[in-house]
């Protein structure tokens, strides 16, 4: 029997600033206009929302600040901060919120302007005294810590963590919207510096500007509205740990409960997801959802992505966009997952459409593979 | 209502930094369990339960993972380390050249000259 909330939801708009590098726009300007363009892609008005999910790095409080920026005056909120996959999260609640009906119109955004602020990753206030006097490179070094651990389990090699790099830029090459487009080769990524080893500066994601928004309403109202629903048919989420040196195994994330939890959702497995998204804020972290959400097994994802499967003519398209690798990466990447997401699943990705895309998975990653969301969407015909 | 007598007492953090002012690494067992954890906290976070007791760890470990940090000023080390006893932390392999540290090595703890962190090397008696 089918799951009470699957296809109960459906993402009606979307919104991009595509602003990678927006001088003198704050963080919430952003998302003020991502928010705008999500609305007006559904066709619905600011006053319409009633639900208020966000998060931002840059605040403590975002849901206030959002809701007094937009003028609205919501009776619903979610201001969950699990990082990366905290729009997962919002979205796994605003079903919830919706299907009880707490909310009619709920609307997930997210702005950021780590790039034009100052170039560096923002993180919040969060202190962790038990990791802080080895001064780890924080997240990179959290990141490092997994994928030597990968690299000692299952042999994975650096030539592999490459391969991640140059799919997500052969990607960003038929993206007109992404960061870093242009050529890309095996020796440029393997030459980049070292950061903390193995991981080096081409194994990381961008730093830029940006902001997202998406609309979703119940599946009823949604068939009314402006563009074809994206149907919610799943969603999960799992929590492991805030600090690396807390997390039980290094290789095997709580990808594999939120994917699990999904996938029951949806009734689906991953042989039926024809588009996937990752969280790629590192090569390393590609490899390790491909393989915990059961896209390959456990140990083979660095020769998978060495296989040429996830770029552009492979077996399992990831990525679409260019990823946080070659797209964009404004500090917490998750919203953009879903974005590609609607785009492919509406058939307005251009020239890296996948063909006959009906099912999509997305998935988000917070923390230091502390936070685990992931949402599988379909269309029309996958109810 | 009183206070809660189970929670009397030095806190967790108290717990630790004593067992680091007296040279020695702890773990912190749970005496419903018998499992050991790092770091020290309120309750037990493999039964939940609260009757905990500080223990003087053996010092033995094994590097669990490693990576080198390379800055401005140099290259480190950045390791974890599982104890012999269960838990695993964060800490620098000191003694040999930071790329050198490989996953698996016998380590061995000594107390950071301040006390305030434990640091390992390599153990050349295992």
């Amino acid at each position: 029997m089918d799951h009470p909330l699957r296809g109960s939801a459906a993402i009606v708009g979307a919104g991009n600033t595509r602003r990678w590098n927006a001088l003198g726009r704050t963080a919430f300007d952003q998302l003020q206009e991502a928010a705008v363009l999500a609305l007006e892609d559904a066709g619905l008005r600011l006053r319409d929302v009633d639900g208020l999910f966000c998060a931002v790095s840059s605040s403590g409080l975002p849901v206030l600040n959002a809701a007094e920026r937009l003028g609205i005056r919501p009776h619903y909120a979610d201001g969950t901060m699990v990082g990366g996959s905290s729009f997962l999260f919002h979205l796994h609640s605003a079903m919830a919120a919706l299907a009880a009906g707490l909310c009619e119109v709920a609307l997930i955004a997210y702005g950021s302007n780590q790039l034009s602020a100052g170039g560096k990753l923002v993180s919040m206030p969060d202190p962790q005294p038990s990791e802080t006097p080895f001064r780890p490179r924080y997240p990179i070094s959290s990141y490092a810590l997994a994928a030597a651990r990968h690299m000692h389990e299952f042999n994975t090699t650096r030539e592999e963590l490459a391969e991640v790099a140059l799919a997500a830029r052969a990607w960003a090459n038929r993206n007109p919207d992404a960061f870093a487009r242009g050529p890309l080769d095996r020796d440029t990524v393997l030459s980049a510096r070292m950061v903390s080893s193995p991981l080096t500066r081409a194994d990381c994601c961008l730093v830029t500007d940006g902001g997202a928004a998406l609309v979703i309403t119940r599946a009823e109202r949604a068939r009314d509205l402006r563009q074809p629903p994206v149907y919610v048919l799943g969603t999960g989420v799992g929590i492991s740990h805030r600090q690396i040196s807390a997390m039980p195994d290094l290789t095997r994330t709580a990808a594999v409960e939120s994917g699990q939890r999904a996938y029951d959702m949806a009734g689906l497995g991953p042989d039926a997801i024809d588009h996937v998204m990752v969280y790629d804020a590192f090569t390393i972290t590609t490899i390790l959802f491909l393989e915990d959400l059961g896209f390959c097994a456990k140990g083979e994802g660095g020769r998978f992505v060495a296989s040429g499967a996830i770029a552009p003519g492979g077996s399992l398209p990831v990525n679409t966009n260019g990823g946080g690798l070659s797209c964009n990466h404004p500090g917490m990447y998750g919203l953009f997952t879903l974005l590609e997401c609607v785009a492919q699943l509406r058939g307005q990705a251009g020239e890296r459409q996948v063909a006959d895309a009906e099912v999509a998975l997305a998935h988000a990653n917070g923390g230091v593979l502390s936070s685990q969301a992931t949402a599988i969407l379909g269309t029309a015909a996958t109810l | 209502m009183g206070r809660d007598p189970r929670f009397e007492g030095a806190g967790p953090d108290q717990a630790w930094d004593a067992a680091l002012s007296q040279g020695h690494v702890a773990v912190q067992r749970c005496r419903s369990c018998r499992r050991a954890q790092l770091p020290f906290g309120v309750l037990c976070r493999a039964c939940g339960g609260v009757d905990l007791a500080s223990e003087r760890a053996s010092g033995h470990g094994i590097v669990y993972s490693s990576t080198t940090v390379i800055d401005r000023e140099g290259a480190y080390n950045v390791a974890l380390v599982d104890l012999a006893e269960g838990p695993r932390l964060m800490t620098r392999i000191e003694g040999l050249p930071p790329d050198l540290v490989r996953i698996g090595t016998p380590v061995k703890a000594a107390i950071s000259e301040d006390s305030t962190h434990v640091l390992f090397t390599p153990d050349e008696s295992a």
